[in-house]
């Protein structure tokens, strides 16, 4: 299996729909996207979705697909700061946004605050739900409100765990993300622009 | 699976969409948050030749409140943006309520107000605060503009009246009167699931009786389901055990709910039952 690769304008990445085209010419849109920091830009087919455009033109395979119809969560992404279904959003909705996947969480190969709470509680066992979990988490905490108990259980409704019971996880994203006063507005404010 | 093709177009005004939509030769679909229309896609249990995505409308953006302080909901307003709105939570809290049981946030940052009312699923939350507010839903084609009722709108399961080429622009819910009170009751097997079954009340006061009263049920039928005659036996008198008894049995006369996995229809009837106890109590403790 190829690496990720962290250059995602590198030569060898697809821009160009993969395979023969399957529909006539006007369904292909040209699209500019800012990917983990990168602006990219693409031509996709309308039917693209998101989350294959990342996976399979981007090469970002760390965000998962599982269901399908926006059920079990692991697919979920940051899209303009907000938590979105990358398999309930065509790539070509995306145009002009800001995407975010679980790849743009460690820095030079650190873990970062969040993730080392995973890993410190053992939020995972086979790790398929995680990157959805951890993006789940980071717009959560990324967003002003107070995060109690009750605010971290609301936003971890939407991720499924086939292994865990979710204990370990609760542990994990209490102990990252707990806190009892709302953010500073203007920490926030570009996102709610 | 993934979707079938189609073509995409976005659409960057009303009249353009209104435009596309006239296009009587393909089968043409509105695209807003995509919450409920693309996973029909990945399934491949619809087709559509063309995608029309009103989500980039300026003028379908917004939440405004106008001179007669009805509130106007545009097309493109997110559930999450309408359940964050201070306006809504204060004059319309049950909207807010039911907006709050809507799948999860993730699917509320996507999903709209409108693309709710227009799917019209039967287990939905907001069709039946559309009819328990008196909503008017305002459709735009190239043949013109019809203002409908929430009563008149939504016709069966997964159904409403709204024609092919029409676009749902906004809907409108009046303001609540003084003296009036309402309260959301849901039951779902896990927190974001669709409901059991539900029920929206809407009671106004006169003195010390109830002058006006709206029961409107959900994930009891293929539609809101309102029970005239449970509605009617609270009518004239204040709030009592005996008052809600004799819209239980009411209720129990009229509701004829399915039974499925999830639960059997004499389950379903019982529990509309008693979230609409809990319901008309508190919608007339809220009457103030
Ligand atoms: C996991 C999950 C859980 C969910 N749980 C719930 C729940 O508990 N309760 C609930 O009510 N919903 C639930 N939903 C559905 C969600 O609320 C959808 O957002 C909503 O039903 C449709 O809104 P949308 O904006 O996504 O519309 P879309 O999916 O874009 O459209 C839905 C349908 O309505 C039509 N349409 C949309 N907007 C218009 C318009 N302005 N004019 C004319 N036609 C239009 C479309 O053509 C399409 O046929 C859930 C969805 C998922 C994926
Ligand atoms: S793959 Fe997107 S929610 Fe399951
Ligand atoms: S760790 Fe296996 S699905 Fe969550």
């Amino acid at each position: 299996m190829n690496e990720p690769t962290a250059d995602l304008n590198h030569p060898q990445l697809p821009r160009r729909p993969l395979g023969p085209p399957l529909s006539e010419p006007s369904c292909w849109h040209d699209i500019r996207v800012t990917v983990n920091g990168a602006p990219v830009c693409a031509q996709v087919e309308s039917r693209l979705l998101l989350v294959d455009f990342l996976r399979h033109r981007l090469g970002l395979t760390g965000t998962h697909v599982g269901c399908e119809q926006g059920s079990c969560g692991a697919c979920t992404i940051l899209v303009d700061g907000v938590g979105v279904r990358s398999c309930l959003t065509l790539a070509v909705q995306a145009d002009g946004s800001d995407v975010r996947t679980v790849e743009s969480l460690a820095e030079s190969g650190e873990l970062n605050r969040l993730q080392r709470a995973f890993h410190e509680e053992h939020g995972m066992q086979c790790g398929f739900c995680t990157p959805g979990i951890l993006m789940s988490m980071t717009a959560l905490e990324e967003s002003s409100e107070v995060i109690d108990d009750d605010a971290i259980m609301e936003h971890l409704g939407g991720n499924l765990c086939r292994c865990t019971g979710y204990v370990n996880i609760r542990n994990a994203a209490r102990r990252a993300c707990l806190r009892e006063r709302s953010r500073p507005v203007d920490e926030g404010a570009d996102r709610d622009a | 699976m993934k979707p079938a093709p189609f073509d995409y177009r976005a659409a960057h005004s009303v009249a353009e969409a209104i435009r596309l939509l006239g296009d009587g030769d393909r089968e043409i679909k509105v695209l807003a948050g995509g919450q409920s229309l693309l996973p029909v896609l990945n399934m491949r249990m619809g087709h559509p030749d063309v995608l029309v995505d009103i989500c980039r409308i300026p003028e379908l953006g917004s939440i405004d409140v106008d001179s007669q302080e009805a509130v106007h909901i545009g097309a493109a307003v997110r559930q999450a943006q309408a359940h964050a709105d201070p306006r809504l939570r204060s004059g319309w809290p049950v909207l807010t309520e039911a907006i709050g049981h809507i799948g999860h946030p993730q699917i509320r940052n996507r999903g709209t107000v409108c693309g709710s009312l227009a799917h019209n699923d039967p287990a939905s939350e907001l069709p039946a605060v559309a009819v328990a507010l008196d909503a008017e839903l305002v459709a735009r084609s190239q043949r013109g503009l019809r203002r409908l009722n929430a009563a008149d709108f939504f016709d069966g399961p997964f159904s409403t009246v709204l024609e092919e080429d029409e676009l749902l622009t906004e809907v409108v819910f009046p303001r609540q009167p003084a003296w009036s009170g309402s309260s959301f009751q849901e039951f779902s097997t896990r927190v974001g699931d669709f409901a059991t079954a539900g029920v929206v009340v809407r009671l106004e006061r006169a003195g010390d009786v109830v002058s006006a009263a709206r029961l409107v049920f959900f994930g009891v039928g293929g539609s809101p389901v309102r029970v005239a005659a449970a509605e009617q036996a609270l009518l004239d008198a204040p709030v009592t055990p005996s008052s809600t008894a004799a819209a239980v049995s009411a209720l129990e006369e009229q509701l004829d709910p399915v039974g499925d996995i999830h639960a059997t229809a004499a389950f379903r009837k019982e529990l509309a039952a008693q979230l609409a106890v809990t319901g008309i109590n508190q919608a007339w403790e809220r009457c103030a």
